[in-house]
């Protein structure tokens, strides 16, 4: 029996017990993280090109992408281990202790439900931009797009995560198509890399300019540890959180590639910057109607699936909070027919319409952004305290990630550029939600906390941790 | 240790819980866009002769453009809109400050916690 089927928890209805149902493969962790992730290559990583240039894109597009492989390597060791819903909120709770887990729920949450915003705000805007009407506005589609969703994972996650599979795989294979479509092995036909990347544009603000870079850079695999997630709703969770999670991770570092590969050698960098549509854009600029017609679809398509999966993992981060009596146990409701964390998604569907409404592309993107580098600062020490309590062979873990300690020393260390990223850019929003985050701990940790239950928050069937 | 018996909320406490954490998320989100604090230090550096050379663009880049629907006189505030980076050393001091303060309470009080989990889950082994 695997760790999981033995912690799987339930939720009492009308007297009926409940619980999230096992349903989902490999295939669909597969599909909730790169589906949550792939539409930061259709919008949101070309701003690291206005931070810094087109090289710098390029270097935090590898730099970046070690971070996140090691969060992938970090968290499939977790995860495969505390196969709970709320993902990073259960290792936490499991592993640091409550408060931490209450934060990191809510960085879960944040991260999500701004991408989420974000999402559906490039949905609402690709639509009126080929719709090219005057007067039409987002805002209908957005709207639509945020419900429409919402009514999906309110009505069963696997359709919810068969639908983002489809859908994910479509736009990926878009991006594959464009690659080999502008003849990539060749320069000069479609392609000019040299003539728009030169030694005098390639870096304009010099390196300063890559490390503010990093806080979009952050943009190409955002949400990749979603996996996480599905843990208490896959069938087999050591299997196939690791194996969903690293593949997912491989997939992605594919299609940075190729994405910058391709705008690059399209556009010059300060149009590159500023675009929201910039592979829809690098279709129409290779002249022909039918890539142009698939990138649009494809970011609209892309879109669809991060905003899907967005509200799939926040609502079970929120849930999870419930059932643990963080917040009222009311969140902890499971729908008695669909088996979905119901409450918990019609409750933050209103939170996630109004900052549609009131905050830019931009500036969502920069909210989950902010929650997410605070999410993988906790990660990196999350991983060293969890090999010190539980040092290996004395609990059974589903993968082991090598080289420890180094993925957590790289990721500590790309999260503390980040920050300063961020600052460049951000720097009074950061210090606003870390002032947020500070004052909601004290109100948890003075006040709220009291209605929680001290021991039956440690579910897992590991021995006493060491040092306690 | 004696097991903890935490108190039921009722539920007039638990809508002003949900109300408090609302509030909170719109505060922090909403009051940084609200005072205008959000975005880098971007502007307009003009030039006066606005053609592709001026602008640093090469015949290939000015193609580019123009496929785009640009002139070099629309172009122009793109071009030239850039970046001043200038790191503000208080700023910077204060963000650090608070980053520093706030993980360190997240992990004592969180340690606080978990002892008493521990002890509670643990007590007869």
């Amino acid at each position: 029996m695997t760790a999981a089927v033995e912690t799987a928890q339930t939720t009492t209805i009308h007297g009926d017990r409940v619980s999230l149902l096992r349903v989902l493969g490999p295939a669909h962790v597969w599909a909730l993280g790169v589906g949550i992730v792939l539409v930061g290559e259709f919008t949101g990583w070309n701003f690291s090109a206005d931070k810094g240039g087109a090289l710098a894109a390029l270097i935090v597009c590898w730099v970046v992408g070690l971070l996140y492989t090691s969060v992938a390597m970090i968290d499939s060791e977790v995860t495969s281990t505390v196969a709970a819903a709320g993902g990073q909120y259960a290792q936490a709770k499991h592993i640091v202790g409550p408060l931490m887990a209450f934060n990191v729920a809510l960085f879960l949450v944040f991260a999500y439900t701004m991408l989420e915003v974000s999402d559906a705000i490039l949905l609402g805007d690709t639509i009126v931009a080929k719709a090219g009407i005057e007067g039409l506005t987002h805002n209908s589609f957005i709207a639509a797009t945020i419900v429409v969703l919402a009514w999906l994972n309110y009505r069963g996650v696997l359709m919810t995560l068969n639908v983002n599979f489809v859908i994910t795989a479509i736009a990926y294979v878009s991006i594959v198509i464009l690659f080999f479509s502008v003849s990539p092995w060749t320069q000069g036909a479609v392609l000019k890399l040299n003539e728009l990347v030169t030694p005098g544009n390639a870096l304009p603000y010099g390196w300063i300019g890559v490390i503010a870079a990093f806080q979009f850079g952050i943009w190409y695999y955002l949400g990749i540890e979603g996996t996480t997630q599905a843990a208490e709703e896959v069938r087999s969770p050591a299997r196939s959180l690791p194996y969903g999670t690293m593949a997912g991770m491989i997939t992605l570092l594919i299609a940075a590639a190729m994405t910058w590969y391709v705008c690059a050698s399209l556009m010059p960098w300060e149009y590159l910057g500023i675009t929201y549509y910039p592979l829809w854009d690098a279709g129409k600029l290779t002249g022909s109607p039918l890539l142009e017609n698939l990138l649009f679809i494809a970011t609209l398509l892309a879109a669809l699936a991060s905003a899907n999966g967005c509200i799939n993992d926040a609502a079970r981060a929120w849930f999870s909070l419930g059932r643990d009596r963080y917040l009222p146990s009311w969140f902890s409701a499971v729908h008695p027919k669909y088996r979905t964390p119901y409450r918990s998604i019609l409750f933050l569907l209103p939170i996630a319409l109004a900052f549609a409404f009131i905050a830019d592309l931009n500036q969502a993107i920069t909210f989950s952004i902010l929650s997410g580098v605070l999410q993988y600062t906790f990660m990196s020490i999350n991983i060293m305290m969890f090999r010190k309590k539980w040092p290996l062979g004395s609990i059974r873990r589903g993968y082991t990630h090598p080289f420890h300690p180094l993925p957590a020393i790289v990721l500590f260390c790309l999260c503390m550029v980040t920050f300063f990223a961020i600052f460049l850019g951000f720097g009074s929003q950061l210090i606003a939600m870390t002032v947020f985050y500070f004052l909601i701990s004290l109100w948890f940790h003075f006040y709220r906390y009291k209605f929680v239950r001290r021991g039956d928050q440690f579910s897992m069937p590991w021995p006493k941790p060491q040092g306690y | 240790m004696a097991r903890y018996i935490p108190p039921e909320q009722n539920k007039a406490g638990q809508i002003l819980d949900i109300a408090v954490v609302v509030v909170a998320i719109f505060v922090a989100l909403w009051l940084p866009l609200k005072l205008g604090l959000a975005g880098a230090a971007k502007s307009i550096d003009p030039l006066d002769a606005k053609t592709w050379d001026a602008l640093g663009q090469n015949a290939t880049m000015a193609s580019i453009w123009e496929k785009l629907g640009y002139t070099p006189e629309t172009a122009h505030d793109i071009i030239q809109n850039r970046f001043h980076y200038i790191i503000d050393w208080p700023t910077l001091i204060i963000m650090a400050i608070v980053l520093v303060a706030y993980f360190v309470f997240l992990f004592r009080a969180s340690d606080k916690e978990y002892r008493d989990v521990i002890n509670e889950k643990f007590d007869d082994k």
